[in-house]
């Protein structure tokens, strides 16, 4: 996964230029995808994209870091509030809007994450889970600003003068924030921090005996994932245009858990897998259950819910146990058979 | 009423739900001293077995003393099933890998339960009798009563059961070092296994009390995260600090609706479990034996 950059064999050199080419293709499809797919396709590859830069972030705080964070939902709140205020309120553009949702995320989750990121494992599992239930308190309660359960609608992005009032548009903006958020991710795993981020994640004492200041690089990791998770919730206030508390419950925190899972913990593909895999997977719910359903006449409002948050655990509990390293190692493995001679893998 | 009689009214409701608070946190600790892993499926496996007792008592009509065996019964069952195929195969893995299954079983419980039983609300028969007890001139509604008293009467029987018998001294040894415990002869994995029934014990007398104080849905679960600011509080190295902490919480969560307003009661528990990682993260009695860094 992490290929060494300074001095190439020539065998990785021939894989990355076949992953550039690879990269190529699947770049130019998603470019061209909005003219020959149908409109249902493109709404889920927004969504996709979203989830994708959501996962990303928790990817570099969990699977990179050992960070566990379940505050992850109410951080893609914070960025859509922080849209869909600013630009209530000060009619500020996208180019303002979007990165000050990543930077008040990154701030706010600092802040709950000060006390006990000096302090391993456990208790910032159970801050962040405070934290997730006192921000999502505070998007219902804060009506002045948030108009509570009610919601804010969102004005469409204006991005130098081209009006984002279509699913089409915002996709292209959502497609250039997967691309950029997906290399800047894999740049910083591959440089100094990111090395020093899986250091913390293996053992943190022997990072801090190898000179690993772990605080500090927890406190960057953190920040980082919380940035993500802002982004994300800025493209998502854009994308619906429409905000309310609802949308940033624990279940969206668990939904990114088990995307990271899935996915595999400490992947860049994996982020990405995962979060399409859990993207779809409600979708092909629904449809299994509206055809079961229909049979044994099930309430399906009901049972959709409590049914998507089996699979969900299911496929957390199946993962962890049976495949930690998730669908990034299923398709590695699967891409090696593929290119048919058995040559040991490049990582 | 003056507002000290208030103050102490609340402050015994408060320290009445503090009781139950500790019997949950009971069995949060025992898991985590038999085997360093945190369960934060316990409200979970709370949750199902007052669910059971429901369906024991009331949908097969078993009557209540039957339902509370056939409950108990099922809630081991389910702890032992959850700890031999989803933590025993996590054994040496990280720490934050087996906080996550717990996750993953926690959803799959909750996701259960609202397929069987639907989101509805509904009323377990009552166990508790409704007449209110009087302290002095405090009123104490009778069921918030009773689930203290038999709530502190389990946990202390447990603690006692921990300290003297043989299962008790294995558990300690086990969480004190294990490789030395199995070299003494004490199988391990057989006393993990205990942990997890003790938490079924627990937790399925707590949900059913819990279920008969309030009512019974699928969010029965969410009092055990109030419970991790207990178990903080507590120490998760102590059993004994179990009892004094969640009184403490119990409290401390009655009296903030006197000052603050009443939607904060929702958050409370969160904003004092914050306060106690802030203020005393070894807890009360805790040695700081977390690993710092």
């Amino acid at each position: 996964m992490s290929v060494a950059t300074s001095d190439l064999s020539d065998r990785t050199r021939t894989a990355e230029n076949m992953l550039r080419i690879r990269v190529g293709i699947l770049l130019l499809g998603l470019l061209v995808l909005p003219f020959v797919a149908p409109g249902y396709w493109i709404f889920f590859a927004g969504l996709l994209g979203i989830n994708i830069i959501a996962t990303q972030g928790l990817n570099i705080m969990m699977g990179y870091t050992g960070l566990l964070s379940l505050v992850h939902a109410a951080f893609v709140g914070v960025g859509a509030y922080t849209v869909a205020v600013m630009q209530a309120r000060f009619d500020a553009p996208f180019w303002v809007t979007i990165p000050s949702a990543g930077i008040l995320a990154a701030v706010i989750g600092l802040g709950f994450g000060l006390p006990s990121l000096r302090i391993r494992g456990l208790y910032l599992v159970i801050a962040t889970l405070a934290a997730q239930f006192i921000l999502h308190f505070v998007f219902v309660h804060w009506e002045s600003v948030t108009k509570g359960d009610l919601g804010m609608t969102v004005a469409p992005a204006s991005v130098f003068g081209f009006l984002l009032n279509t699913e089409v548009r915002v996709y292209y903006l959502i497609l250039f924030f997967v691309i950029i958020s997906t290399i800047f991710a894999r740049n910083v795993i591959n440089s100094r921090v990111g090395r020093a981020f899986i250091a913390i994640r293996e053992r943190d004492l022997t990072a801090q005996v190898l000179g690993v200041e772990i605080v500090r690089y927890k406190f960057i990791a953190f920040a980082l994932g919380s940035m993500y998770a802002g982004v994300a919730g800025g493209l998502l206030a854009y994308f619906n245009r429409y905000v309310n508390p609802e949308q940033f419950s624990l279940f969206l925190s668990v939904f990114f858990l088990a995307a990271v899972i899935v996915g595999g913990m400490g992947s860049i593909l994996g982020a990405i897998l995962g979060a399409a895999f859990m993207t779809i997977l409600p979708e092909v719910l629904r449809g299994v259950a509206l055809m079961i359903g229909g049979g044994f006449g099930f309430d399906l409002g009901t049972i959709l819910t409590p049914l998507r948050e089996t699979v969900f655990g299911i496929l957390m509990v199946a993962f962890l146990v049976l495949e930690p390293r998730g669908l990034a190692e299923l398709w590695n493995r699967f891409a090696r058979r593929w290119a048919g001679k058995a040559k040991p893998s490049s990582h | 009423m003056s507002p000290f009689q208030l103050f102490i009214e609340y402050s015994v409701l408060g320290i009445a739900a503090g009781g139950v608070y500790a019997l949950i946190a009971l069995g949060i600790i025992v898991i985590f001293k038999a085997s360093h892993m945190f369960n934060f499926a316990m409200g979970e496996m709370m949750m199902l077995s007052a669910y059971f007792f429901y369906a024991a008592s009331v949908t097969f009509a078993f009557g209540p003393a039957i339902g509370l065996a056939i409950a108990l019964a099922g809630s081991v069952a389910v702890a032992l099933l959850i700890e031999r195929v989803a933590i025993r195969p996590m054994l040496g893995r990280p720490f934050i890998a087996v906080v996550m299954v717990t996750f993953g079983v926690g959803s799959i419980l909750r996701g259960v339960v609202g397929m069987i039983w639907g989101p509805n609300e509904m009323q377990i028969p009552a166990i508790l009798a409704r007449t209110p007890v009087f302290l002095g001139d405090i009123f104490v509604p009778g069921r918030t009563a009773r689930a203290f008293a038999i709530a502190t009467t389990i946990v202390v029987a447990l603690i006692v059961y921990l300290r003297y018998s043989r299962a008790g001294v294995a558990l300690r040894a086990a969480a004190a070092d294990t490789v030395t415990a199995y070299s003494m002869g004490i199988d391990v994995r057989k006393v993990v296994a205990f942990s997890w029934v003790i938490a079924a014990i627990t937790g399925c007398i707590s949900g059913i009390l819990m279920a008969n104080v309030n009512t019974l849905t699928p969010h029965l679960g969410l009092v055990a995260l109030n419970v991790l600011s207990v178990v903080i509080l507590g120490g998760l190295a102590s059993i004994g600090g179990v009892l004094v902490a969640g009184f403490i919480i119990g409290w401390l969560e009655a009296i903030t609706v006197l000052f603050l307003p009443t939607e904060y009661r929702e958050i409370t528990p969160y904003i004092l479990v914050l306060l106690v990682l802030l203020f005393r993260p070894n807890g009360l009695f805790g040695k700081p034996v977390v690993e710092r860094i």
